[in-house]
């Protein structure tokens, strides 16, 4: 089974603190890490390869720091790396990156099972892995928390959160799917997959390379801009209310009913009444 | 090629504003001038941060489309079990306000099995035509199928705006459309305003976990495509004898790639947390998974759901499907209650935007506080069953 797994660099945003006084990000002291999510994608690549046989391949686009994150992910058991990197790459929106991967998987020769996690926590789009599907012209599934089975036939069958339950599914591979992080625990790096990540090669292709026209890719090739960047309001500070439970919950109730929210008996007073 | 961002050496003054914001450490300030290397993945933060405008990032146009063809805002009408999705009057409501303000009328694509009567419904909440295909293959929904037949609407019909619901649907469909179409998709947006002199959608959403706004712009691409975030836009409430039009199309449908086995709904006797309108949240200060019993209670008492912290989903306390944060669910109810929760960062990306936080922490100092509107600082164990007595009293 050949199986690829596109993963994203992310400043860690779990870290970013505010500057109380500006009310700015504060980037000192964050680190670049793979984004969580495609961390499950990597770990379920890992595991369907091990069950079924074949290779994992991590994919990635962006400048060549990236080479950090796809040796990470060398140390936690995938096969090949390859990183698209071009200053012409720079710049995309979610389009022009799911082109220029569909483009990546491609000159891969294709994949029976591509992955990736449901969103990254820098942009927190999502958009990537069903315009890659797209682009490509296979079907795709998102928020996948569990691949119940493949059989020799290649049908795949997987559960799909959705907001009130799940889905199971049923397709034929090759296929496209996002991950959440039900999906499974990731491992910790070996040490021979430690070994592995000093020692690889990882493949660099630019634009030229995967043969790409200039007006579909990077910056250009993005219909989306941003206008402006901005923090959003600091919140105004709360009402802490201390003291023994009776009366504080008292004044709780209160100050909802003042800000027009009623609750329990008054509230089932306003929908029957 | 030219390098696309480019710093005016003359304007910049080594300030090193554009150095602090810049979330990918490609910035540095090497005598009194601005240096931008490769890392920079031109997200034009620093532009937008640049006091002097010195810095510029130069694109190249190419258009799309004859965008002067394109008029109308349009929106998909996502239904699950023969009623329209929440999120939809929150659209309505959203496009009749850019209407109001712009002039511009609003339809509707309305794909599915035996779904007219959705039709007068998004017509009573002020739609002004739906473009419906009714096909029994189209009665279960299917990316791919309907990925197709949307972009066939919207490049035959040529909305200028086209808005889908940041739900699970919403978020799947439309990147699948974009990448068809080629335009622009900005995702689970919070607001949605028109550019009074360029006409062009502004499109303002949370990124990084909430702690910077964007405001997107498609300018030379249509229809410019947004998922708008659920519970945020208002509802639209209906229209009296609104007159609206049924425009009945009859694409070919294309084959599904992938079957739908079952649909698997999660027990609870509570309300799903993306519709909920208050939700009740327990996080690690529950110290035993048994006491999440106490979160249910008061989530019944006020009618709304349960959510957790990713501690106490990590802990194996309760299922995933309940987290609330950056690697959970995203929500915006009405009142959020968060009980026992610290107040980490991922988790509040997750619930920031509730009209209304309620924290209760027996840590003063605990970060929830500073974004909550209303806290108090107590044993959980004793104010939660305070808050019930006091409701059913």
């Amino acid at each position: 089974m050949n199986i690829v797994v596109c993963i994203k660099q992310v400043p860690d945003t779990t870290n970013v603190r505010i500057n109380p006084e500006t009310n700015t990000l504060m980037r000192e002291g964050v680190a670049s890490i793979i984004n969580p999510f495609d961390a499950y994608a990597l770990e379920e690549g890992v595991r369907l390869k091990e069950k079924h046989g074949g290779k994992v391949t991590v994919l990635s686009m962006g400048p060549p720091q990236v080479e950090s994150a796809l040796r990470e992910a060398i140390s936690l058991g995938v096969d090949e790396a390859v990183l698209l990197s071009d200053r012409a790459f720079a710049g995309a929106d979610t389009l022009a990156t799911a082109f220029t991967l569909a483009a990546g998987i491609r000159k891969l020769g294709g994949a029976d099972v591509i992955l990736m996690g449901r969103q990254a926590i820098d942009g927190d789009t999502g958009q990537v892995g069903p315009g890659v599907a797209e682009n490509l012209g296979l079907p795709h599934v998102t928020d996948v928390r569990k691949i119940e089975g493949i059989d020799a036939e290649g049908t795949i069958v997987v559960e799909r959160l959705m907001e009130e339950g799940y889905l199971r599914l049923k397709t034929k591979l090759p296929m496209v799917m996002t991950v959440v992080k039900e999906i499974n625990e990731p491992r910790l790096p070996s040490l021979k997959g430690k070994l592995a990540a000093k020692k690889a090669a990882i493949t660099v292709w630019t634009a030229k390379d995967l043969e790409l026209d200039g007006v579909r890719i990077g910056l250009n090739g993005s219909p989306t801009q941003v206008m402006k960047i901005f923090t959003p309001p600091k919140p105004a500070g709360g009402k802490v209310i201390h003291g023994e439970p009776h009366h504080a919950v008292a004044q709780l109730l209160e100050e909802l009913q003042k800000a027009g929210i009623p609750l329990g008996k008054a509230k089932a007073e306003a929908r029957h009444g | 090629m030219a390098e696309p961002i480019q710093v005016i050496l003359d304007k910049c003054t080594g300030c090193k504003l554009c150095v602090k914001v810049c979330m990918y450490d490609a910035v540095t300030v090497v005598e009194k001038k601005a240096i931008i290397d490769e890392k920079c993945t031109l997200c034009g933060a620093c532009v937008t941060a640049c006091k002097y405008d010195a810095i510029e990032i130069r694109k190249a146009v190419y258009r799309g489309q004859e965008v002067e063809a394109y008029a109308g805002i349009c929106l998909y009408a996502e239904h699950r079990h023969g009623k329209l999705a929440s999120v939809v009057p929150e659209i309505i409501g959203a496009a009749r306000e850019l209407k109001v303000a712009h002039d511009r009328p609003i339809s509707a694509i309305l794909l599915g099995d035996k779904v007219r009567h959705l039709a007068d419904e998004l017509i009573a909440y002020g739609v002004d035509e739906v473009w419906l295909e009714e096909h029994p293959g189209i009665g279960e929904f299917h990316e791919d199928v309907q990925a197709s037949l949307v972009a066939r609407i919207l490049q035959d019909r040529k909305p200028e705006i086209f808005l889908g619901g940041g739900t699970i649907i919403g978020r799947s469909l439309l990147p699948r459309v974009a990448a068809r179409i080629l335009t622009g998709l900005t995702a689970d947006c919070t607001e949605l305003t028109i550019d009074g002199d360029s006409k062009l959608l502004q499109q303002t959403r949370p990124a990084f976990g909430g702690n910077i706004m964007a405001t997107i712009l498609c300018r030379h691409h249509r229809p410019q495509m947004a998922t708008v975030r659920h519970k945020v836009m208002k509802e639209a409430e209906k229209v009296d004898g609104h007159a609206g039009k049924i425009v009945e199309l009859s694409y070919p449908v294309p084959k599904p790639k992938i079957e739908v086995l079952e649909f698997v709904p999660e027990k609870t006797e509570t309300v799903n947390l993306a519709d909920a309108d208050f939700i009740v949240s327990g996080g690690r200060g529950l110290k035993d998974p048994k006491n999440f019993a106490l979160i249910e209670e008061l989530a019944k008492a006020v009618g709304g759901a349960v959510g957790a912290s990713r501690a106490a989903v990590d802990a194996g306390w309760i299922p995933y499907s309940h987290q609330v944060g950056q690697t959970g669910k995203t929500v915006n109810p009405t009142i959020y209650f968060a009980c026992g929760i610290s107040g980490a960062i991922q988790h509040l990306a997750g619930m920031k935007g509730s009209d209304i936080i309620v924290a209760i922490n027996s840590d003063a100092s605990a970060p929830i506080f500073s974004v909550a509107h209303f806290g108090i600082v107590g044993n959980l164990f004793e104010v939660i069953p305070e808050i019930v007595k006091q409701l059913k009293g």
